[in-house]
């Protein structure tokens, strides 16, 4: 379990991570906590030849309210945006979802970023960039761009992201009148879930769904939103919603598949008992903030 | 080869290494410090814990390079320096909290980390604030008595 030799970087600004990227090309790759990648090189699943420490860098790190969202510099640790007051008030569901990565050891060193960049299917964040509509601010060689969730998330660990570029943060909108759900399913505590939702509603003036997300992982090789579902919820009073009827309607649009830890009927099973749960909580906290 | 200083159980340590050296081997080879102990070493077992800054962290998930002038501690560093055994120690002993041995340095660190961040945890908290570390011969009953141990031997101390 030891990893292959690599060269390793610790630039301290981001214009020197995007040079060194340019530089090194795909043989290099972004080290921010290294929960993930560490064990990956140790295994020898893959291997690069350049390791870029980001976490030293300024401009990755920081939580910030700005014009209608929260912006989590990409290299800010787990355990921090699990404390940091501004996400527990602005962005509940991200504050939600945080506890259930790995373990307290595992969020002291992960990242908020290296967690979304490292797209795992069954794992949480990108789940919830992928409910609240985020962005996600890359810079590369040719420049910074903004890249939509619904754009960012490609394939099992795989990104928008080109071998060149890195994630510096992530913007997620504040909702109105809004209510959030989070739940997953997992052997133990800790472990990648088997599935998972993160919903999201919010009230319009009348005191109706004016929007909603239900956007749930372990149920394909992306987290996937429940489009379907969601437009079946817009218009409906928070107290009159048929939940368990849009749960069926949200799993009817994944396709799981069968794996060693579950058959894709049982994701869908439970999906849709977890979408139950989690969007029941999300509209009665729209109805409680919205009285 | 890298060079590099931190602080290792209070001493300033000077060294070089080659960056794949996780912070772990590093402890164990080059600091001689062997009471950290390695099983799964890709994350899961949580034997390696070790503390960073106060934090803890699996010392197999980070370079030795990544821990460039932090303060580190490990479990030689939680003992008092007579030799005698701490808090979480002695409950570890008297409630059967290990039998081998071998994962209990990673259950010490990890729950001293946790009692200071949560001096009163309920049963719940404990067995999340447990769920990082492994343990295979215990069944786990006799640590989750020793955490709660811990927890009342700190509370009448303060």
């Amino acid at each position: 379990m030891k990893s292959a030799p690599f060269e390793y970087h610790a630039p301290s600004s981001l214009s020197d991570v995007v040079s060194l990227l340019a530089e090194l090309g795909d043989e290099a790759k972004p080290l921010a906590g290294g929960q993930s990648l560490i064990p990956l090189l140790a295994m020898r699943l893959t291997r690069f030849e350049h390791l870029i420490d980001v976490t030293g860098v300024a401009e990755l790190q920081g939580i910030e309210r700005v014009n209608g969202h929260v912006r989590v510099g990409a290299a800010v640790r787990q355990s921090t945006a699990e404390h940091d007051a501004t996400v527990a008030a602005a962005v509940p569901l991200l504050a939600r979802a945080l506890p259930h990565i790995g373990h307290f050891q595992i969020r002291n060193r992960g990242t908020v970023g290296g967690s979304t960049a490292h797209a795992d299917p069954s794992s949480e964040l990108p789940a919830v960039a992928l409910a609240l509509d985020a962005e996600l601010e890359v810079a590369g060689p040719s420049g910074a761009r903004v890249v939509g969730a619904e754009h960012f998330f490609q394939g099992t660990w795989m990104t928008a992201l080109e071998p060149d570029e890195v994630l510096v943060a992530i913007r997620y909108p504040i909702w109105s009148r809004a209510g959030y759900g989070f739940r997953e399913l997992a052997r133990r505590h800790g472990d990648f879930a088997i599935a998972g939702v993160a919903c999201a509603v919010s009230l319009g003036n009348n005191g109706n769904v004016e929007r909603a997300a239900i956007s749930m992982f372990g149920m394909g090789s992306t987290p996937l939103r429940g489009r379907a579902a969601e437009e079946a919820l817009v218009g409906e009073h928070p107290g009159k919603v048929d939940v368990d009827s849009i749960a069926e309607a949200a799993v009817a649009e994944m396709e799981p598949t069968d794996d060693i830890h579950a058959p894709a009927w049982y994701r869908k099973r439970a999906g849709a008992r977890l979408v139950t749960l989690a969007l029941t909580e999300a509209l009665e906290e729209a109805g409680r903030v919205d009285a | 080869m890298h060079e590099l200083e931190m602080t290792v159980n209070g001493e300033s340590v000077r060294a070089s290494v080659e960056p794949r050296t996780t912070l772990a081997d590093f402890l164990r080879d080059d600091c001689g410090l062997t009471g950290t102990h390695l099983a799964c070493e890709h994350g899961v077992c949580g034997a390696c814990t070790i503390l960073v800054d106060g934090a803890a962290v699996r010392s197999c998930l980070m370079l030795a390079v990544q821990a460039r002038g932090a303060d580190v501690t490990t479990i030689e560093g939680l003992s008092p320096a007579d030799g005698s055994l701490n808090v979480v120690q002695e409950a570890f002993a008297a409630c059967h909290g290990l039998q081998c041995g071998f994962c209990t340095p990673g259950f010490v660190v990890s729950v001293t980390a946790f009692l200071d961040q949560n001096p009163s945890p309920t049963d719940d908290e404990i067995v999340e604030g447990l769920s990082g570390n492994l343990c295979r011969c215990t069944g786990y009953q006799g640590i989750v008595k020793a955490v709660r141990q811990a927890a009342q031997a700190n509370a009448g101390n303060n």
